[in-house]
């Protein structure tokens, strides 16, 4: 048996995640902050968390972005194979009600149209970076991660040999965090993707990002190696805003997937502490 | 505690004995005049810098705010305007300050040494304010103002009117850096 979604719906729902992310942290970003707040050692530090905590809620209040940095429109979305859209694509439905949700929200237009020569604004915040992946079922589930740019910048992917073991990624994660410093706003969310291929595990270290805050990775060594990983990136100094401090990291997410015997990719992202996503099931 | 009779309040223009005065670690309230420029403006002022021509704005003793805005929402005239990433700006800073007689700098990250230099050279300083905070630093913006290039949308140069606008200096005229210190202090041994 079928269902159908209007194109219409997608677009009204599209639109509601950019205004509910640009405006409203998940819960589970804010207690982690809160937790990260009474961890701090640093004064300074402490009182920048605290900052952060009463910027989410007057974002909240007043319904001014949380950051001006309103993100490219990067979304997770999981279509079921007993899905229709009537009256358009997923795609286009999806950018359309990007380009809706940041107009009428009075988001930041961030993207340019031509990465090199003309960088032209396209005012939209269009196009929309959208993965796609079809399951079973008869359900459509949208998911809106909108990814600051300052954070962005320091993605890294290192393809380790097999031999560098847990010590290789170790040092990869930390090095990243040592040279990203104050720039993507600690404290971060540190998503790692850890096997498949070189652009395989990019994306999952993305969608690492997007986990609750702080659950662990189902596999018990990597749910290890995940905490052994935010100790060492706490360890490491760089503190809130990179200014010095004991809170580097809310959390560290590993996702994995099989690799090659040659090949042991490794992709980190980070996101700043203005964790935005917002998902949505029709 | 009031936590401004810690802080130093400073109006803008910065003379260079105000400048002087500051140390890295200083919290700081900026009251006054500051403008925008980020990537795309600082592109477009290095090109004018380069071909003699004059600049769309006067700089002298000035700060310059890192920011990208989100537009203004007409309902009320809000908008959320946070640091963003300083060191994208590094190739043109050393130029700027020295062709400018830019007083001052806002953005959040480290600065490569020959912007630090720069900052000796010149007698100017590096603040960083709250990154991801553009809703609280939004409410500190009274006025703000398209100075040029409105085609550049969130990159256009705004002229900010500002009250009480918290930051740290970073990055002071002597070349000490909050960025090395800080995390220094807080580092496990290895």
């Amino acid at each position: 048996m079928m269902k159908t979604i209007p194109y219409s719906r997608i677009v009204e729902t599209v639109r509601d995640l950019c205004l509910q992310a640009a405006f409203e942290l998940p819960a589970d970003v804010g207690n982690a902050l809160k937790k990260a707040q009474r961890a701090e050692k640093s004064a300074t530090g402490k009182a920048l968390i605290g900052r952060c905590i009463t910027n989410f809620s007057v974002a909240k209040e007043t319904k001014i972005p949380i950051c001006q940095d309103t993100g490219i429109a990067v979304f997770f979305v999981e279509l079921g194979d007993a899905v229709k859209i009537k009256g358009g694509t997923l795609p286009r439905a999806i950018n359309e009600g990007v380009g809706r949700g940041y107009t009428e929200g009075y988001l930041r237009p961030s993207m340019v149209s031509d990465p090199l020569y003309d960088r032209k604004n396209t005012f939209t915040n269009t196009p929309a970076i959208i993965h796609m992946e079809i399951v079973e079922g008869d359900s459509l589930s949208i998911t809106l991660a909108p990814k600051g740019g300052g954070s962005e910048n320091m993605t890294t992917l290192c393809m380790l040999k097999p031999a560098e073991g847990e010590a290789g990624v170790i040092s990869a994660v930390v090095n990243t965090i040592l040279k990203a410093g104050g720039n993507p706003c600690p404290p971060v969310i540190v998503g790692i993707g850890i096997g498949g291929t070189a652009e395989h595990a990019v994306k999952m270290s993305k969608k690492a990002l997007v986990r609750h805050v702080g659950t662990a990775n189902k596999n018990k060594k990597f749910s290890v190696l995940e905490k052994k990983l935010l100790t060492k990136v706490n360890e490491s100094g760089v503190g809130p805003g990179g200014l010095g401090g004991s809170v580097t990291a809310l959390a560290v997410h590993i996702e994995t997937c099989a690799c090659h015997i040659a090949t042991m990719p490794v992709a980190i992202s980070l996101s700043c502490h203005v964790a935005r996503h917002a998902t949505v099931i029709l | 505690m009031n936590m401004k009779a810690t802080m130093i309040q400073l109006t803008t223009p910065l003379s260079k004995a105000t400048i002087r005065s500051l140390q890295a670690g200083d919290q700081v309230l900026i009251t006054g005049t500051i403008y925008t420029a980020r990537d795309a403006a600082h592109k477009r002022l290095a090109e004018l810098i380069d071909k003699g021509k004059r600049l769309p704005v006067d700089l002298e003793n000035q700060i310059v705010y890192y920011t990208g805005p989100t537009p203004k929402n007409p309902a009320n005239g809000s908008f959320s305007a946070g640091p963003t990433t300083s060191s994208r700006m590094d190739p043109y800073t050393p130029l700027l300050l020295e062709k400018t007689g830019l007083g001052g700098i806002i953005g959040k990250g480290n600065r490569t040494p020959p912007v630090v230099a720069s900052l000796k050279k010149e007698t100017a300083v590096y603040f960083a304010a709250d990154g991801g905070c553009g809703a609280l630093l939004g409410a500190c913006i009274k006025q703000s103002t398209l100075v040029c290039w409105d085609d550049l949308g969130p990159e256009a140069i705004y002229r900010f009117t500002v009250e009480n606008f918290p930051v740290v200096v970073a990055i002071d005229c002597k070349g000490n850096n909050l960025y090395e210190n800080g995390p220094v202090r807080f580092k496990k041994p290895s």
